[in-house]
């Protein structure tokens, strides 16, 4: 059970939460205007790298809080959680 | 008790305490093992081998004993339990069990099961002196300190042969823990197993207490594992035999229980431990220690002390066989040359060296390597930074080399895993068949898969797998152990979720009255609803046809305060609304109501429901009864991660609002007939609008939907007065012939008129189109979830599933729900299936069965007709627009 920190509730367990896949990626600002090459580019495909990656979660059963969060998929470490409208923080080497 | 000789540190010789075991009572003390107090009374087997049926004996004193299960039946069940780890109490009755469990019925005692959440600062597995000294040094009065241990005393495995400066290591360790136990913040607990360590300093722990089995869910920010190590056995030919058991447990069985299982003792070591336990127990005076084989050809520094003592020491031999049945009677011992020589003995203790007992730091990604000069793995220090090993399980144990197995021609009888029933010759025929890995081998001999997890046979297996491909000792890991690391029964990771704790069960405000009415109910999500209306000796077919033919013919009212209802509210609620559905919401008027579907962004119909405007900010939006929270995420999810700029707040109101459906042509007299201020006429108040109102003395929400496709009225009242309005109206139709009907009959009702139920009739492969609502896609309005995939290659090629009416050509055949549907009724096999039925009913104003399917093609074939081909009979059915009933709406509308 990963410890994950909510940025408005501070570290709470994983089942509060709910994984939202990947992060900074926005809705395009004229979906009609994609090719459905470039639509299902935005729709279907994510990224899948092994090391530290930004992701969404949501505290789901405490706050409702959309929130980012750095996380390396080896070891499920969280580097850094990050409200909404926050950049992602360096990723330490 | 024919064995109790000495005093024993755990037991209370003043206390015995009776029990049964396979049939027959015997006494015990207080303090006692099941299994210390069967071999107090001479038991040897205890029960039968798994696979072979060979009798087994007690191997060893803990949890790692691979022989002795048993099934409790009092005072509590347990399905499979080694006899090492169960307490002794009064009235225990056990029965020998052959490795294999058996489900109880509903009826066993079982002790109350619970779950306890803790967070500690530390958390301490092992009450040994190891795990010990690390609480004692972290208790400073302030940290919460978690000690726990799966044995009923503390100091694990020491004895009065280990000291602790000038005390006596088990006197020290007593003490300690009661110093501890003094300590604010700080708590020992025995009887407790830790079953798993998880990420971020999680563990799961099983406490048997009294009559409380207690799971402990533990968060901590330091764990340290202290779990000591397990000695390792030797396979010898005959090595299963009853009264072959482990150095160290016979003298864990003399020195805590006061028992000495045997008289004329032999012992085989590779390591000093062993010739400790022959000094201890030849010094008890209890025994006979007839010979001390030690592999080792080189006397070491114990070898010298045991033959100083008097013990008769042969460096260089080993075993080569035992007899005796069913128990030990003689000992083979062979020489350096060869040499045999026979001694009588009743006990044969082995100590193959020690493996560090890792199975949490492996559980949770510890890394391990191995130690040559122990020939054990040991932790690698590859592992969270908040976890620590300790002590023997840090691999603080004797010298050892490796001697997994005496060789010899026949390996048959050298048992690896003793619960498999698995030999040496089964681990190298499956060497000898390509399997180059103890995982391979693993899976081929099912070694480490018992109960028990290889506790005893797991490294063995790997020097034996590494010495037959000619690698170093070491180059093979022994294979992987997984929480739970202990037995555990499901009970208790149940806890008090059981029975209708399971699950919370969600009912309305007029739940009581449905309960009193004979309702019968059906699970929606949490929701308890009525499903229909049972009346004594009434089928349930003639139930639902009487609830329908109510509502076409007369009145019906239906409890819809399960409707999922979520206001939407804000300058920008219209514009929001207006992304999330693929109709206009913005342009609704004040009092009006609009249908509505919502799409995920891959253009598949998510959810539907109606919005009312309630106001020029203000939006009730309803969604499917199993949808509320689903659609209440989705709408904060875009809220907050995509049009954080939007001013609009959503709020769930589902259990404010008690909701009474009336439907049916009758619905308006039954309102006038309650008592309302209002004019209910069509000119006033049409189809698709809401108004307030006061229904019998209750201010209430009027709204005219209606899913059933008759003239109909939903009444939104304070949850709290819902139960009131509902006995009004229920008073106020009684001379109407108001029926109460459940959620089949509105099923029926809404099929007839070819109204889809999300998730019943789509599958989330379903787009608008495909169901022939078109009309509700605005294109023009701008930009919605979903609509750019709408014009994807895939959602505008012909030949889609779409939404079709089936009439079987036999008005009396019902469709099965799910049977595939093919064009032609050729018979052969395999055959293309073009569709599946998705509703099927008989329907009581038509008299005939008719059903919902998505088809192939399905919006271009109406009159055709499809077959659902079943085992034994194949259904007919012609291809009909989904519309059953008044297809003008007339009846809806008046």
């Amino acid at each position: 059970m990963l410890l994950i920190r909510c940025p408005w509730c501070g570290p709470r367990d994983e089942v509060e939460f709910r994984y939202g896949g990947q992060a900074h990626l926005s809705y395009p600002a004229d979906p009609v205007a994609l090719t459905d090459e470039q639509w299902a580019d935005y729709l279907f495909m994510r990224d899948n790298p092994h090391g530290v990656w930004a992701e969404r979660w949501s505290h789901a059963a405490g706050c409702r809080r959309w929130f980012n969060a750095l996380r390396d998929t080896t070891t499920h470490r969280f580097v850094a959680t990050y409200r909404i409208d926050e950049e992602p923080p360096e990723v330490p080497a | 008790m024919t064995r109790r000789l000495l005093a024993g540190r755990v037991v209370d010789r003043t206390r015995p305490v009776g029990f049964t075991f396979g049939g027959r009572a015997y006494q015990g003390l207080r303090g006692d093992t099941l299994a210390s107090a069967l071999l107090a009374n001479g038991v040897d087997v205890v029960a039968p081998s798994p696979i072979l049926g060979r009798p087994r004996g007690i191997f060893s004193a803990g949890p790692e004993e691979p022989n002795a299960f048993v099934e409790l039946t009092e005072p509590w069940f347990d399905a499979i339990a080694p006899a090492t780890t169960v307490e002794l109490v009064e009235g225990l009755v056990a029965r020998p069990l052959a490795g294999v469990g058996r489900l109880p019925g509903p009826d066993v005692p079982i002790r109350r099961t619970e779950h306890e959440h803790r967070h500690v600062e530390v958390l301490v597995v092992g009450a040994g002196l190891a795990g010990l000294r690390v609480a004692l040094e972290a208790a400073d009065g302030e940290r919460r300190v978690l000690v726990v241990d799966e044995r009923h005393w503390v100091g694990g495995t020491v004895t009065a042969s280990d000291a602790v400066g000038s005390t006596l290591a088990p006197d020290w360790a007593e003490a300690v823990a009661a110093r501890l136990r003094g300590i604010p913040e700080v708590q020992v607990r025995t009887r407790t197993t830790a079953l798993g360590v998880y990420d971020d300093g999680y563990a799961v722990i099983h406490e048997r207490g009294g009559d409380v089995d207690r799971l402990l869910h533990v968060r901590a920010e330091r764990v340290v594992l202290a779990t000591g190590a397990i000695e390792r056995p030797i396979a010898f030919a005959g090595n299963d035999r009853p009264r072959v058991m482990l150095a160290s447990a016979a003298w864990t069985y003399a020195d805590r229980f006061g028992v000495v299982p045997g008289s004329r003792i032999v012992v085989l070591t590779t390591n000093h431990a062993g010739h400790e336990v022959a000094m201890s127990l030849a010094g008890s005076g209890t025994a006979e220690v007839v010979a001390v084989v030690d592999v080792d050809p080189e006397p070491g520094p114990a070898t010298e002390r045991a033959r100083t003592a008097g013990l008769n020491v042969r460096s260089g031999w080993t075993i080569a066989g035992t007899e005796g049945a069913p128990a030990l009677q003689a000992v083979h011992l062979q020489g350096p040359d060869s040499e045999r020589e026979t001694v009588e003995a009743d006990l044969l203790l082995v100590s193959g060296g020690w493996n560090p007992n890792l199975t949490l730091w492996r559980g949770v990604g510890g890394g391990l390597r191995h130690d040559d000069e122990r020939s054990c793995f040991i932790p690698n220090g590859n592992g969270p930074p908040w976890l620590e090993v300790v002590g023997a399980a840090a691999g603080d144990v004797p010298a050892s080399r490796a001697f997994p197995f005496v060789p010899a021609d026949d390996l048959s009888t050298h048992f690896v895993d003793l619960q498999r029933d698995q030999t040496v010759a089964d681990v190298l025929a499956a060497v000898d068949r390509g399997l180059r890995s103890t995982e391979h081998v693993k899976r081929a001999t099912y070694i480490g898969t018992a109960v028990d997890q290889g506790r005893t046979s797991g490294v063995l297996t790997a020097q034996i797998v590494s010495a037959a491909l000619g690698e170093a000792t070491g180059a093979q890991g022994p294979s992987s152990a997984r929480p739970p690391a202990a037995p555990v029964a499901y009970a208790a990771l149940a806890g008090r979720d059981r029975g209708w704790l399971l699950d919370p069960a969600r009912v309305t405000p007029i739940h009581p009255w449905h309960v009193e009415h004979g309702a019968v109910f059906e699970n929606v999500g949490q929701w308890r609803r009525p499903w229909y209306f049972e009346r004594a000796g009434v089928p349930m077919d003639l139930t639902v046809t009487r609830e329908c033919i109510a509502v076409r013919t007369g009145v019906g009212v239906m409890d819809a305060s399960t409707l999922g209802k979520i206001e939407v509210v804000g300058p920008d609620a219209g514009a929001f609304l207006d992304r999330m559905y693929t109709n206009a919401m913005s342009t609704l008027a004040v009092g009006s109501i609009r249908y509505g579907l919502m799409l995920g962004l891959d253009g598949m119909v998510f959810d539907d429901g109606v919005a009312m405007r309630l106001a020029e900010n203000r939006y009730l939006v309803t969604t499917t009864t199993g949808g509320a929270a689903r659609v209440l995420d989705h709408f904060e999810e875009w809220l907050q991660t995509e049009w954080p700029e939007l001013r609009v707040y959503c709020t769930s109101v589902t259990e404010q609002w008690a909701v009474a459906a009336l439907n049916g042509p009758l619905s308006r007299d039954v309102l006038v007939a309650a008592g309302t201020e209002f004019d209910l006429s069509a000119r006033a108040f049409p189809f698709m609008t809401w108004r307030d109102a006061t229904v019998a003395g209750i201010p209430a929400r009027l709204a005219r939907v209606s899913f059933s496709g008759e003239l109909a009225f939903e009444v939104h009242v304070d949850g709290r007065r819902g139960l009131e309005l509902w006995e009004a109206l229920i008073r106020a139709g009684a001379i109407f012939g108001i029926a109460p009907y459940g959620t089949e009959a509105m099923h029926v009702l809404r099929a007839e008129k070819g109204y889809v139920i999300v998730g019943q009739d789509t599958d989330g492969t379903v787009t608008p189109h495909d169901l022939g609502m078109s009309w509700i896609v605005n294109e023009t309005k701008g930009d919605f979830a979903g609509r750019r995939s709408l014009q994807r290659s895939d959602t505008i090629r012909a030949g889609r599933k779409q939404l079709v009416g089936l009439l079987p050509v036999d008005p009396r055949a019902l469709l099965p729900e799910g049977a595939q549907l093919v064009l032609e009724d050729t018979g052969s096999i395999p055959t293309k299936m073009a569709g599946h039925v998705t509703s099927s009913y008989r329907s009581p104003i038509r008299g005939r069965t008719f059903a919902l399917a998505m088809l192939e093609g399905g919006a271009d074939i109406h009159g055709q007709t499809v077959f659902a081909p079943l085992p034994d009979r194949t259904i007919p059915a012609m291809v009909t627009a989904p519309v059953f009933h008044d297809p003008e709406g007339a009846r809806r509308d008046g």
